[in-house]
């Protein structure tokens, strides 16, 4: 699982079947001192309360289509929670 | 797996429900000298391991999910292991 910021949304009107009512939401994968790091993604929203702004932490690859209500659907990256905070032990550089 | 060591915490209370009173740790990844390769993970841990541990890292789905008795679970990610010891070259009593 990785840290990511929500910088958006998507809206698609015509898509795969099992994605009908998916939220999907343009993610910024961040490092661990939450700066950007990569391109951003198309990431489904499992728990259903993330929004723009938003530190949230995904999970990629099969793993995020079991985070759906269908576990058999096209999803390969998605929001599993919202992070209150992160904190780094003393010392350690951000 | 990889070898990781245990960074900092993530805390999280809206999060998938088999994500719910599990810890999260957030870990560097490591090369074997035991320096930050580049990258982090966030782990969920099941060894009980501690602030500045080095650690076994197991990142892959079914494993996972076996490990925590879990199927359903959208978790790929574990702590698996506390590292004593990592020695770069041949096994110890090898020739």
């Amino acid at each position: 699982m990785q840290l990511a910021r929500v910088i958006g949304t998507v809206v698609a009107t015509v898509k795969a079947p099992g994605l009908e009512g998916v939220k999907l939401l343009v993610i910024q994968p961040l490092d661990r001192s939450l700066k950007p790091v990569g391109g951003p993604l198309v990431a489904a929203d499992a728990i259903h309360m993330a929004g723009p702004g938003e530190l949230v932490y995904y999970v990629a690859a099969r793993e995020a289509a079991q985070a759906m209500p269908d576990p058999f659907v096209p999803v390969d990256h998605a929001i599993v929670g919202i992070v209150d905070a992160v904190s780094l032990l003393a010392g350690v550089e951000p | 797996m990889k070898l990781g060591r245990v960074v900092g915490t993530v805390v999280s209370t809206v999060n998938s429900p088999d994500l719910d009173d599990r810890t999260l740790l957030l870990c560097d990844l490591l090369d074997p000298a035991g320096q930050p390769g580049g990258g982090y993970l966030i782990a969920v841990d099941t060894v009980g391991a501690g602030a500045g541990e080095t650690v076994l890292i197991l990142d892959e789905g079914d494993s996972a999910r076996q490990v925590l008795g879990a199927p359903g679970a959208p978790i790929r990610t574990l702590v698996v292991g506390i590292v004593d010891t990592v020695v770069e070259g041949p096994a110890p009593g090898g020739d």
